[in-house]
Formats: C-alpha cells, structure tokens, sequence
C-alpha cells in the first residue's frame, strides 16, 4: 500500500515537471494556433545546455537553469522569424509541417555533433525517506523549480502590460492590432516565452536522468498527451494535466507490467482527443 | 608484439618481389549512429585493427598468394530495414567475399537473412541471440557466447553466497535481453534461487522511478537485468539513488564500458557479464596474448579495449585461420574450414556446432563475470567469476564494496 | 481514362521498372529499383489523404508494418501461402483502418495528425507485448518458406514483380480517383471542408473511404517487404521515418499530383541512397530531409510539379 502511495507521489513530482514542458507548447498553441514540433528538439537543447553549463563552466546544475531560460527565449525567438512567421495566418498544417521540418533538421546537427550517447549529469541531494522508499530530492527540487517558473509565467500573463497584450492577441489577433498592439513582437515574444520553456523543462529533466539526443521525442510526445488531456491553448491546464499523467504513471505501474504503460498513455491520448478534440479542460478558443 | 614486427618484416621482404594484388573484400556495417553508436565502436575497433596487424604482416596467406584485407562498411543507424539493404548491397554491388555481423543481435538478424540467401558467410561476433541460428543455416559462425549462457555464472556465484537469495528480474524489452533472461530465470529456479519479480520494460524508457519502488516492494536482495548501455546505467544510478539496497547487482552490456564508471557510487559491486577482460589469461594457439592485444589496442586507439573489440578482432582471427587452414579463398573450402575449427586464442576457446539446427552456435567460448570495485582507490573492474579465472575476490554484499 | 496520355505514361514506368532489371539479370539494379518502388507506394497512396482531401497522416507507416506483420504471421504461424496471406493482410488492414478512422477521422487538420502519431506508437508498444506476435523480438521465417517459390533467388525476382504491380496500382488508383467524382469530392474537402458538406459532399464517407483505401496497397507493400526480409520487428516496422519520408516526397513531388508524387519518391530514394552510403552525409540525411521540407513549405508549397506546371502550363493537361 505505501508502495503506490509512494508511486503516486514520485509520479506526481515529476508530473509538475511535465507539466511545464507542456506549458510551453500550449502557449505557443494558444497564441497563434501553431502546433510546435521543434518541442522535443528544444527540450533536447535544454538538456545539453545544462549538461554543458554544468560541465563545462562547473556550475551546479541548477544555476544552469537561468541561461538556458533566457537562451531558449532567444532560440524561440529566432524559431520564429525562420519558420512560423510566413505561416501566420496559413492552413495550420503548413505550420505543423516547417516546424516538423526545424526539427528534422535540429536533430539530426544535434546526433551529428553529440551521436547518441548518454549523457548525464551528476545531482546528489539528500531525499526525504517515507518508510523504505525514497524520494529523491532532486525530484523535489525539480518538481519546486517547476511550479515556481510556471507561477512565474502566470503572473507575467496576468499582471504585466506584456502579459495582458499576448493574451489580447492570442484572444483576437486582428482587434489587437487594430488596437495598436505590435502583433508581430508580441507573437516572436509567445515563441520565445514556449521555447524558453521547454527548454527549462528540459534542463530539470536531466537533472532527474540521463538523456541523449534522441529523448526529445518520447518528451514531446508526453507533452501533447498532458496538452491533450489539460486543453489546447490553456497553461494552467497543463500544468493540471502533467500532474495527471503523472498521477496516471504512478498508480498503474505497480499493477500492471511496466511495458505496458506506454500502450496505456497512448490509448489513453488518442481516445481523449476523439471525445473531447480540444482537451478535456479546453478553453474557450484563444482565451489564455 | 615483437613477433608481429619480426614476421612483417621476414613477409616484406620475401612478398616483395612477388607484388601481391590480391585482395580480399569483407563487408559489414556498423552503427555509427542511432542508439547502439556507443557499443558498437569497439566492435568496429576491433575489426580495423585485426585489418591493420593482418595487412602489415603481410595478408592472409593461402594458395600460394597473400591476400590484403580490404573493408567495405557502411553506418547502419541502428535501424534493422537498413541493415538489409546495406548487406545486399555489400554483397552485390561491392561484392564482398564474406561478411562480418553488425552490432546487437537485432542487427544481426536481418543481416544473416542476407547472407544465407545469397550464400556469403558471415562470422558474427555482435550478436549473441540464438534464433537466427535454429532456422537452418549454412554460412553463420558466431564467435562469442551466446545469450541463454550470459548469466549462468553470475546464478553459480549468488548461489554460493546466498542461496536464499530472492531475485528481482527487470530487463529491457529487446530480442537478447529476453532471451538471456528466459533461459536465466530457468537456471536460477533450478539452482534453488526464488524469483520474485519478472518483468520487461520499453527499450526507450528513461524514467526507471516506478520500477524501482516495484523493486523494492517485492521484498527482492538481489537484482539481475538491463538491456544495453543508456538504460542498465540508469537502473543502476536510480537504484542507488532510491536505495533499494540490493545485496547482488548483475547488468547486462552496461557495466562492460568504462563510462560506467563515472557513475560513481551507483557503479560499485555491480557485476557484468563479460565475453572477456584485460585481465583473462588464456594461452593462445596463435595471434597475441591478452596482454600483448590490450597494450596494442591502447597504443593506437587511446582507449582500453573491452570485450566488443576483443570479439571483433577474434571475428577476423578465425576467419583468417579458416583461410589459412583451407588454402584458398573459396566459401566452400573456408566453411569447411570453420567447421572444424577448434583453437584457442587470447578470446577463449573457439569452436562451432555444426549440426543442421544449430549450426554455427558457439559451444566452446565461456562468458566471465566482472565486478566494479574500487582498484587503487579509482572504480575498475575485476574478474571475480569463474574462481580458476579471477583477478580479485568476488565482493558480497556489494554495500561492502562502497 | 485509356484514352489519355497519362494512363499510357504510367504504364511505360511500370514497364521499364519491370523490364529493365530483369533483361540485364541486375540484381543491384533491381534492389534499389524495389527501394523507389516500395516509396512510390507508400507516398502515392499517402497523397490520397494528403494531397487531396488536406489530411496530414503522420502515421501512415502503421500500415505499412501492420501489413507485414499479419502477412508474415499468417505465413508463418498458419501456412498460408504467400498470395494469400498478403490479400489477408490488405483487407485485414484495410478493415483496420475502417476501425482507427471513425474514431479519428471527425477531427480537424492539426488534432488529425497529432492522433496518426499516436496511433502508431500505440499499435507499436502493442506489438511489442503481443506474444503470438513475438513480442519485440519479432518474427523470423526460415528459409524453407522460399521453396514453394522456387527456392531463394528465384523468390526474390517474383517479389520484385509483386512490389512493382503494388506500385503500378496505386499510380493507376491515385489516377483514377483523382479524375473521378471521388476524387473532385475529395479535393473538395481538402480546400474548405465545411464548404463542401454544406455543398452536399458526403465528406465523411469520402474520407473514411480515402483512409481505408489509402491502407490496402501499403498494407500489401509491407507485407511484401518483410517477407522479402525474411524477419519482422516491432522497431522496424513502425519507424516513423519512413512516413516522414513519405511526407516529405509528396512535398517535394507536389502533393495532390500523381507524377509529382512518383517523381519525388524516386528523387529522393535516389538522393538518400547517395546519402547513406558516403561517410560524411550518413549522418546528415534526417538534417537535409529536413532542411529541404522547410524550403518546400517555406518558398514552394506546390513542389517540383507547382513550378513545373507555371513554367509549362501545357503540362498540365497531359501529367496528372
């Protein structure tokens, strides 16, 4: 009994982390209707941006998470200008394909520079005991930092003037422009705020376990699940529904065979968008 | 070494005048990239520098000429569709006279589809499942032991110091995962051993949280799984790391690589089962000793040499001596050839069965179990398993090694 | 349909890709040959929803590995014969993909391709755990499944043809819908959906239609496929790159166009085969796959028959 018990909260812990992967691309979703799938290849980035910040510059891991924030908001920024500007306003489609195509195209510098191997950076904390299970306090830390950033970025959106004009435009782009708002920065800036994002998410999951350059991709696809199951386009939604998958993870893995909970999750993600295509905590459209 | 140099030297001069075009084409391909990049290197390694030592001195001597070695490869990217094209290729279009297997036993599959169904034999020293091998073949011979032998060592070793031990099994969902811990979990049951926990995991799975608590709640002392290299180092680490406090840690492939070792704490007493070490000593029939191959291989590639590269220059050993032995480069007389071989060199004992079902098995070579202790204060691995073979003493529980 | 050049272009490619090979006795011809083959097929076939009624199917690989994978268990597990067994895998699948569409098929654009992804990894963790299956390790035939065939080498000439028919029909099939009533729906669709319901499209039969049909000749390619291999597993058989490949060669063709299509695929099966074997590119075929689908969606959305057809305008009345 205390052995799900402890399931249940480690998988809620790194749940919160999840949760702010999927952060950043629901914004992204919520403000311009663009599905990013550079997503995984960003998480990837903050992972190496910590492991190399740590490594290289000897910082502690989590003084890394600062840079690799701002860096992933440039990087978002400049995602932008290269693939999304042009499809603004385009079938979303188009948008889903060149941000594909960024991807493809990152991934494969990234195996070129790095190959496959794992890397991993070392955290050691001390971890609360419940009975003979542990939790490790790096899973602590992580899931605080989590909540802390996405409270962050709450706030910005509610109580700053920048904040409040990306949730106009992301309401109404044309009446936002009528209205003076310089849509254009303001969309550059909601792909920084996503990148920078993922990429944070990223960096806290490598200080949870080891990664190569490939593990974008079973990160991404986490995130579209929790997008799925909090809601296209609402931030608070998905940190709920990290939480949940995270919930999800752990109360099923004691029962059934570890194998099988990939089988679960995706079951799960595509029944949910059949009954409820826009998310179950689904937003009125554009309303952050 | 110094044999080596005198021989190249004698074969110089003497081939001289007959300048010998020969050559000889082998063809394989490696993963240079995608997942299994990391193990296949010294594989790879081991291939080119059995090339480089067996073209200084000389060639391949058979039928009155010296044949140079010359390799075709290709990068696979770990993806199994690409391997067989890449083989068909190596055989039609380069045509490569034999073959050899690429890295992991779900490349090897496909490959030996290939060279069966267009008659090339291929020595296989990446591979350790024994499927392919049970479908009726005529050209595979794989140098290494194979998959359901991995762990009957390390069963024998926890017997002995603890034969109430309760084992947990958790092992990644791939072709020679599997098997290895199928035919363990027999071996265990039989030698009296109780296992507590059976189950397979993604091989894409990073995040082992969940598995440990399993572990844990099932009352196991003892731990014995892994796949390959990304997924049993991080087993290791998260049990450490959630201290499930096992007596008995025995992974797959991972332990064998030296970045194991970065793990620190996490890496100690853990136990590998190993085709061969830098410390095995067995007295070669022919080739170099142990010794004589590992400071070789250090000497030129800045990197000590694990069992993959020990298995991949074996591949070329045996080859070479089936040549030898047979005179003459034609697939008929070398299958002969490698049928009957029966030698030993610094790898171990080398010989094939030949009967119909399971032609090409290896039934002479002997897997060792390697433990990480601390050697000189630094983490290093010792032989430990079998006791005639050991280089230090087999720690247990592994908390005493810490 | 007979009466117009194009039926008659298709039909000297299928010729010279049947022919060509065979005459010479080019086994290494006939290899990479199958290779364009068997992408002509999956991107033909993955225009249907793409190109036509706008439908991006990320997963449209799941087709081709669930085809090899009944065909092989069938061979293998139940002693079908080769013929049979890769009809059971096309209608099998086919009736499958009847099953995935109804629950996926009412949502739009984005959400549509995001559940295709889902859908793959999903029956992939499944065949993974599947025992009669084999689980991850998979299937392996032995080779005695060749002999009714007439032996090895033999059998692989006779796959060829087989692989070369699958791509004759799926030109001739995305010619045929595209100059039907079906067809016109369809693209019908793919322009403004709501539009064409209202207009008295019956737009969810046509794209329950187009999916299913869009699953039965890759269905049989696969099945193809990984008999010739001789050895089915899960990794394998559903790698999303080869849908993202398929994607990207509709792109770069023109998608909605059949000749685009066909000429794309070659194109690039051509270009990644030069990739893959150079040394130095190996590493960068998923990085110039990826930066040429940028420059595609980027500058030309139409692809190579776009430009084609504002260059020559009279093109367009003779390649589809």
């Amino acid at each position: 009994m205390l052995g799900i018990l402890a399931s249940i909260i480690d998988g809620v812990l790194v749940g919160l982390v999840y949760g702010l992967a999927a952060m950043g691309l629901t914004l992204i979703w919520g403000v311009m209707d663009v599905i990013n799938l550079t997503h995984g290849a960003m998480i990837v980035a903050g992972m190496f941006g910590l492991y190399l910040l740590a490594s290289a510059l000897g910082l502690s891991p989590y003084f890394a998470l600062p840079p690799v924030l701002v860096g992933g908001f440039f990087v978002g920024v400049a995602l932008y200008w290269v693939a999304i500007h042009r499809m603004v306003g385009r079938p979303p489609l188009m948008s889903l394909l060149s941000t594909f195509a960024v991807n493809l195209v990152l991934i494969g510098l990234g195996t070129a520079v790095w190959g496959t191997a794992l890397f991993n950076v070392e955290v050691s904390l001390p971890g609360l005991s419940l009975g003979r299970y542990t939790f490790p306090g790096a899973h602590i830390l992580a899931a605080g930092l989590a909540a802390v950033i996405a409270a962050t970025l709450y706030f910005f959106l509610h109580k700053t003037r920048t904040g409040k004009a990306l949730r106009a435009v992301a309401n109404n782009r044309e009446a936002a422009e009528l209205v003076g708002i310089p849509t254009t920065r303001l969309l550059a800036i909601a792909v920084g705020c996503g990148v920078a994002l993922a990429g944070g998410a990223g960096a806290l999951i490598g200080t949870l376990f080891p990664f190569t350059v490939l593990s974008g991709d079973g990160y991404q696809l986490k995130s579209f699940i929790v997008t799925v199951l909090g809601g296209f386009g609402n931030p608070v939604g998905a940190l709920m529904g990290g939480v949940a998958l995270g919930l999800l993870e752990g109360a099923v893995t004691p029962f059934v065979p570890v194998s099988w909970t990939l089988v679960i999750e995706f079951a799960l993600f595509v029944l949910v968008l059949v009954a409820f295509p826009g998310g179950i905590f689904a937003s009125r459209r554009g309303a952050l | 070494m110094k044999r080596l140099c005198l021989l190249a030297a004698a074969a110089a001069l003497i081939a001289a005048p007959a300048f010998a075009e020969d050559t000889v084409t082998i063809g394989f391909t490696d993963s240079q990239t995608g997942p299994l990049n990391v193990d296949s290197l010294g594989q790879q390694r081991g291939y080119e520098f059995w090339r480089d030592q067996v073209n200084a001195g000389g060639g391949i001597k058979a039928g009155g000429k010296s044949y140079t070695v010359k390799f075709v490869s290709y990068d696979d990217q770990s993806v199994g569709g690409r391997v067989q094209q890449l083989y068909t290729r190596l055989v039609n279009q380069d045509k490569a006279d034999f073959l050899f297997s690429p890295y992991s036993s779900g490349l090897t599959a496909p490959a030996a589809v290939i060279s069966e169904q267009y008659g090339r034999m291929m020595i296989v020293s990446g591979g350790a499942e024994e499927k392919p091998f049970q479908l009726g073949n005529k050209y595979l011979f794989m140098v290494i032991t194979s998959a359901t032998h991995y762990l009957s060592g390390a069963v024998a070793a926890l017997k002995e110091k603890n034969p109430n031990a309760k084992i947990a099994f958790v092992y990644s969902d791939d072709p020679f995962s599997k098997t290895v811990m199928t035919a363990t979990r027999q071996q265990a049951e039989a030698a009296g051993l109780t296992v507590v926990m059976d189950e397979s995991y993604a091989p894409s799975t990073t995040d082992f949280g969940p598995i440990v608590n399993k572990i844990i709640s099932s009352n196991a002392d003892a731990f014995m799984g892994g796949g390959h290299y990304s997924d049993g180092a991080t087993l290791a680490r998260q049990m450490y790391d959630q201290k499930a406090n096992m007596k008995w840690v025995s992974i797959l492939v991972a332990p064998a690589d030296d970045k194991f070792g970065e793990l620190g704490p996490a890496a100690m007493g853990v136990t590998v089962p190993s085709q061969w070490e830098v410390q095995v000593s067995y007295k070669p029939q022919f080739g170099p000793t142990t010794p004589e191959f590992a400071k070789a291989f250090q000497e030129k590639f800045s990197a000590k040499a694990d069992y993959h590269a020990a298995s991949g220059y074996t591949s070329g050993a045996i080859l070479q001596h089936a040549i030898e032995q047979a005179d003459s480069i034609d697939p008929e007389k070398v299958a002969v050839a490698l049928n009957a071989t029966d030698v030993t060199t610094f790898f171990g004992h080398i010989k094939f069965a030949t009967d119909p079902a399971h032609h090409g098995l290896q039934v002479a070579h002997e897997m060792v179990l390697a433990q990480w202790q601390k050697v000189d204060g630094k983490p290093g691995r010792q032989v430990v398993w079998p006791t005639a073979a050991q280089s230090a003493p087999l720690i247990y529980p592994i908390s005493a090694s810490q | 349909m007979v009466r117009r050049p194009f039926f008659w272009i298709i039909a000297l490619v299928v010729a010279v890709f049947a022919l060509v090979p065979a005459i010479g006795n080019d086994v290494e011809l006939r290899e990479s040959l199958a290779l364009a083959a068997v992408y002509i097929t999956l991107a033909s076939n993955l225009n249907l929803m793409l190109g036509y009624a706008g439908y991006i199917n990320f997963g449209s690989i799941v087709f081709f590995g669930l085809g090899g994978y009944i065909c092989i268990w069938l061979v293998d597990a139940n002693g079908w014969s080769l013929a049979l067994s890769l009809l059971g895998a096309g209608i099998g699948v086919s009736a499958l993909s009847l099953v995935f569409g109804f629950g996926i098929l009412r949502l739009r654009g984005p959400f549509f391709a995001l559940s295709t992804i889902g859908i793959v990894e999903g029956v992939q963790a499944f065949a993974e755990n599947f025992g009669p299956w084999g689980g991850s390790s998979g299937i392996y035939i032995s080779p005695q499944v060749f002999l009714p065939l007439g032996g090895a080498a033999r059998a692989l000439w006779l796959i060829y043809f087989m692989l070369v028919a699958a791509m004759a029909a799926s030109l001739y099939l995305s010619y045929a819908i595209k100059v039907s009533k079906f067809g016109l729906g369809l693209i019908a669709i793919g322009q403004n959906e709501d539009a064409a319901a209202i207009l008295g499209v019956p737009t969810s039969r046509y794209k329950a239609l187009a999916y299913s049909a869009s699953a039965f000749l890759p269905a049989i390619t696969g099945g193809l496929y990984f008999f010739k291999g001789a050895f089915i597993q899960p990794s394998d058989a559903f790698d999303l790159t080869l849908s993202t490949e398929a994607i990207v060669i509709c792109m770069l063709g023109g998608q909605g166009t059949v000749t685009g299509v066909a000429l794309g695929a070659y194109l690039y099966e051509e270009l990644r085969g030069y990739l893959l074997t150079t040394a130095t590119f190996s590493n960068f075929q998923l990085v110039i796959a990826g930066a040429l689908l940028l420059i595609i969606v980027l500058f030309f959305p139409s692809g190579l028959m776009g430009w084609i057809y504002s260059r020559f305008p009279r093109m367009k009345r003779v390649l589809e």
